[in-house]
C-alpha cells in the first residue's frame, strides 16, 4: 500500500498544472476512480475542505488520502511523492532552461494550455456540482456564492463559513 | 541567517494562503521584493511565468524556484518544506476528527451548505481565468472543445491539455 501510493501521487504530482481548481478533475479521477481510496461523496468533501483550509490541492489531498489508507507513514509517502516531481522540474529549469521560456514556439503552446486550463476548471465546476446541486436550495447556495464573492468582492472563507451555517438551518 | 529568514518566510506564506497559489503573489513580492530584496521585480516576474506553466502548484513551485534563487539545493528544499507543513499538519488533524464525525446529520447539513458555495467559488474562478486566457476565437474554441471533451467524453485532462498545447502550437504562431 505504501508503495501504492507513492507510486500514484507521483503520478498525480507530474500530470498537474495549472494548480487549484484546475487539478479537481485530474485528482478526482485518479483517487476515486482509478484507485477507488475515496468516494465520488468523500471527495467532493475533501474539496470543501480544502476551500476552507490553506496550502494547494495536491498536498491536502496526498496528506488526506495518505493518511486515510496508511496512517502517518502513509501521508509523508503520498505527499512526497506528490510535490517531487514539480520540485525536480523547477530545479532543473532554475538551474539550466531559464532562456528556453521567452521562444516564441513554446509561449504559443502555453496559449493553448492556458485555454485549456479553464475547461479544467469549469469541469470542476460540473463535477463538483453534480453531486453537490441537488435541488433549489443547493442552486440558490451557490450562484449566491457566485454573485457575493465576484462582486461583492466577500471574502471566499467567510462565504464558505456563512453557507455551512445556511446548510446546519435548511438541511438538517 | 538566510535559511531560517527563507524557511520563517515561507512558512507563514503557507500558513495564511487561502484559495489557492495565486493569492500568494502579493504575499510573496512583499516578502522577497520589498522585504528581503532576494529578486528583482523583473526577477519574480519571470518567476511567476515559471511556476504558472510548469507542473505543480503555482504556489509550491514558486517556493522552490525562489529558495533555489536564494540559496541553492538547500533553499529551495527549505523553502517548499516549510510551504508545505502548515498545510499538512492541519490536513492531518481534519482527516482525523472528519472520519470520525463525517456521518454526523449535522456535519452532512452543513457540508451541504459548503459544498454548494464551493461550486460558487470555483465558477468565479473559472469566469477570473477565462477572462484572462479566452481572449479570441482560437482560445474560445480551445476551450469549448476541451470542457466537452472531459465532461461529455470523459477523456483524461492531461491529453487534453497536451492536445491544447499542440494546437496551441499550430495556431498561434
Amino acid at each position: 500500500m505504501l508503495w501504492e501510493l507513492f507510486l500514484e501521487f507521483l503520478k498525480l504530482g507530474a500530470l498537474t498544472f495549472g494548480g487549484g481548481y484546475a487539478m479537481i478533475p485530474l485528482i478526482e479521477r485518479h483517487v476515486v476512480k482509478e484507485c477507488g481510496w475515496l468516494t465520488r461523496q468523500d471527495f467532493a468533501d475533501l474539496v470543501a475542505i480544502a476551500e476552507m483550509t490553506p496550502g494547494s490541492l495536491i498536498v491536502k489531498s496526498s496528506a488526506f488520502v495518505g493518511k486515510k489508507m496508511c496512517g502517518l507513514a502513509g501521508s509523508v509517502v503520498a505527499t512526497i511523492a506528490a510535490i517531487l516531481p514539480s520540485f525536480l522540474v523547477i530545479l532543473v529549469i532554475a538551474a539550466t532552461f531559464l532562456r528556453v521560456l521567452g521562444l516564441p514556439l513554446v509561449q504559443s503552446v502555453f496559449r493553448g494550455i492556458d485555454a485549456a486550463i479553464v475547461a479544467l476548471i469549469v469541469a470542476a465546476v460540473v463535477s463538483v456540482g453534480k453531486t453537490t446541486v441537488s435541488d433549489k436550495r443547493t442552486l440558490l447556495i451557490a450562484a449566491g456564492t457566485a454573485i457575493v464573492v465576484l462582486i461583492f468582492n466577500v471574502h471566499p472563507v467567510l462565504a464558505l463559513l456563512a453557507a455551512g451555517v445556511i446548510g446546519i438551518v435548511l438541511f438538517r | 541567517m538566510i535559511l531560517w529568514d527563507l524557511f520563517v518566510t515561507f512558512f507563514e506564506i503557507g500558513l495564511f494562503t487561502f484559495g489557492g497559489g495565486y493569492a500568494m503573489i502579493p504575499l510573496i513580492q512583499t516578502a522577497i521584493v520589498d522585504g528581503f530584496g532576494w529578486l528583482t521585480m523583473k526577477e519574480f516576474v519571470d518567476l511567476v511565468a515559471i511556476a504558472e506553466m510548469t507542473p505543480g502548484p503555482f504556489a509550491l513551485n514558486s517556493a522552490t524556484f525562489v529558495g533555489y534563487m536564494v540559496a541553492g539545493l538547500a533553499g529551495s528544499v527549505l523553502a517548499t518544506t516549510a510551504l508545505v507543513i502548515p498545510s499538512y499538519v492541519v490536513m492531518l488533524a481534519v482527516q482525523a476528527v472528519y472520519s470520525r464525525v463525517k456521518e454526523r446529520p449535522l456535519v452532512r447539513a452543513a457540508f451541504k451548505g459548503v459544498k454548494a458555495a464551493v461550486v460558487g467559488l470555483i465558477l468565479v474562478a473559472a469566469l477570473s481565468v477565462g477572462r484572462a486566457s479566452v481572449v479570441d476565437w482560437g482560445t474560445g474554441l480551445i476551450a469549448l472543445a476541451v470542457i466537452v471533451a472531459i465532461v461529455r467524453f470523459k477523456v483524461h485532462p492531461v491529453l487534453a491539455l497536451v492536445a491544447a498545447g499542440i494546437v496551441g502550437a499550430l495556431i498561434f504562431r
